[in-house]
């Protein structure tokens, strides 16, 4: 039997701001246990929500991002129910008029498809405190710190077919938000979350399967790993006769599995009804083409800009627009290198990537600038040192041991392009090794890679190996 | 309309409220006649009236973004039944 996954997924993308939705309490991250809950965010009678104009102008960015439109009219409405981290016993979220409408986000496949994966809508609401279970004998500790922060949540479409899709989706939108700098996107610090409604179907069926929404898949590996866990579970279940329950399942990245998290005679209902506390929010054409007027260059335009102006391929042009200040090193890097971009990309691609990979750092920590980075490409095209010099020179570089020049000069690495010195080494190479000499002029042409590498060795690597190849030819006949 | 008395007591449940067996049915009937009363308003025509979000009409007012309130945590706890690290403590949630 053949069977379809169908994903849809729920993201919170926690705002930008510098205060709380609904409160001048400090949204900063890391402080002392409910030092930045007001009494506001602790829901003390009395108390009236006022609306950050911030995070709706951050909530229409996005919304003119994904092409969506954005209601001239929305309203707030409270989501009712109990439990601690929720002081007030009802969450302030948007529930019939949500601010960002329908939009559209394109993803990348694998096979260098794209595919567009529809957002259902983005909404306003407020996120909840914290719970810690342990260490409070037999009680559960409250942090209200959070509550109060304000996220979008962003809705797409059942759109998406495999895990693969979903990550690649989940990526790109990653990538979106912090473009347009109204989320940091840090992961671990919960700014930016996903929820999962996973359900299969026998392939060529029209009707939706029974779905399971996953919660806690806070990794692009984990949403990977807990989706297809999903779906052979369901699978299982399936195949074996029986039917998958609708319920809220919570994944366990120790286990690598999903479990039930409420059962079905728990099932929430929210009772969602107007919040009389706020007015509607209106947001009119002015304020929306405000707005309009402070987008960023997208990523999508951002890449095709890569592609045509500097002639990058479409994967490379991906990579390199993958964040924005991953696009803005990269083109920092060509400016300083005298307009070599596709050496440019290959060197911000692989080495340097490598090691910020290796000393996991973001390419905004990068010990080596962009200018610095720049101006050794420079040295590779004026022919001072050979590619392969440069990899250890980038690594001098890297350890703080100064610009190019200064590496080039300290360490004696500037490229031998002197052909009588050159030729002289060749002399001797030859002179040396006699046999292989014999061996090579009696038709075992094989042997021209061992007399460059002896060449080179003998150079240290310093000889330009274009002429070491020609003068080699010629010597050797 | 009429509400069960299983629509009686999952009502409680949901607000969290203790109804004795004994308090059921009274609750049932005067939630029914609220009901009631309401449904009157159905005789109405309100075909052509766009549905309001709130009886005033007018728009939210927004704030700019500025953190304004400061640190009071201690004033905020001198009255919570238990705190401890700076946390709220509350019967466990979770098993």
């Amino acid at each position: 039997m053949e069977w379809e996954t169908v994903i849809g997924l729920e993201v919170h993308a926690q705002l930008a701001t510098k205060s709380k939705i609904f409160s001048g309490a400090s949204t900063a991250y890391g402080a002392a246990p409910n030092t930045q809950a007001c009494a506001i965010d602790l829901g003390l009678p009395g108390v009236l929500p006022v609306l950050n104009r911030e995070a709706v102008r951050m909530a229409v960015k996005f919304g003119l991002a994904i092409g969506a439109e954005i209601s001239p009219r929305s309203v707030f409405a409270r989501k009712n129910y109990f439990y601690p981290d929720l002081p007030k016993g009802y969450q302030i979220s948007q529930y019939e008029l949500p601010v960002v409408g329908l939009g559209k986000l394109e993803i990348e496949l694998e096979d260098g498809e794209t595919k567009t994966i529809g957002i259902t809508r983005a909404h306003l609401e407020e996120d909840a405190g914290k719970s810690l279970h342990e260490d409070f004998h037999g009680m559960s500790g409250i942090d209200l710190n959070r509550a109060g922060t304000p996220l979008l949540e962003i809705v797409s479409e059942p759109d998406m077919r495999s895990a693969k899709e979903a990550v690649a989706y989940l990526k790109k939108l990653h990538a979106l938000v912090r473009y347009l700098e109204i989320c940091d996107g840090n992961m671990q610090e919960g700014s930016f979350r996903c929820d999962a409604n996973v359900s299969v179907r026998r392939k060529g069926t029209e009707k939706f399967g029974t779905r399971a929404e996953i919660k806690n898949i806070n990794s692009f590996r984990f949403v990977e790993r807990a989706i297809n866990y999903e779906v052979e579970r369901q699978i299982d279940i399936l195949e074996g006769g029986g039917a998958v329950v609708q319920e809220t399942r919570l994944y366990d990245p120790d286990k690598g599995e999903t479990r039930s998290m409420r059962s079905k005679e728990e099932a929430n209902d929210y009772r969602y009804f107007p919040d009389p506390d706020l007015l509607p929010l209106e947001i009119d054409a002015g304020f929306i083409e405000g707005v309009r007027g402070t987008l960023p260059e997208l990523p999508d335009e951002k890449k095709h800009r890569f592609m045509t102006h500097y002639g990058l391929s479409a994967y490379d042009a991906g990579v390199l627009t993958a964040s924005r200040e991953m696009g803005d090193y990269y083109e920092a890097v060509v400016k300083a290198c005298g307009g070599h971009a596709k050496l440019a990309a290959n060197w911000v691609m692989g080495e340097l990537s490598a090691a910020l990979n290796k000393d996991n750092k973001e390419i905004t920590e990068s010990p080596v600038s962009a200018a610095a980075l720049g101006q050794m490409l420079e040295r590779i095209e004026d022919n001072t040192i050979s590619g392969k010099i440069a990899k250890d020179v980038f690594e001098a570089m890297w350890n703080g041991e100064g610009s190019a020049d200064q590496v080039i000069e300290k360490k004696g690495l500037k490229q031998i392009t002197d052909t009588g010195a050159i030729e002289a080494i060749i002399d001797k190479v030859m002179a040396d090794n006699p046999g292989q000499l014999e061996q090579y002029r009696s038709g075992k042409d094989k042997l021209f890679g061992f007399f460059v590498g002896q060449v080179m060795k003998a150079t240290g690597g310093k000889a330009n190996p274009g002429q070491v190849n020609d003068l080699l030819k010629k010597k050797l006949q | 309309m009429s509400l069960s008395h299983d629509d009686v007591r999952k009502i409680a449940h949901l607000a969290r409220l203790a109804v004795s067996d004994a308090d059921v049915d009274a609750y049932a009937r005067s939630l029914s006649s609220i009901l009631d009363f309401v449904e009157q308003m159905e005789a109405v025509k309100t075909d052509h009236v766009a549905p309001m979000a709130h009886p005033q009409d007018t728009a939210q007012r927004l704030r700019d973004d500025v953190v304004s309130e400061a640190d009071q945590r201690e004033r905020f706890q001198s009255i919570a039944p238990a705190v401890e690290a700076g946390l709220y403590l509350v019967p466990k949630v979770i098993e």
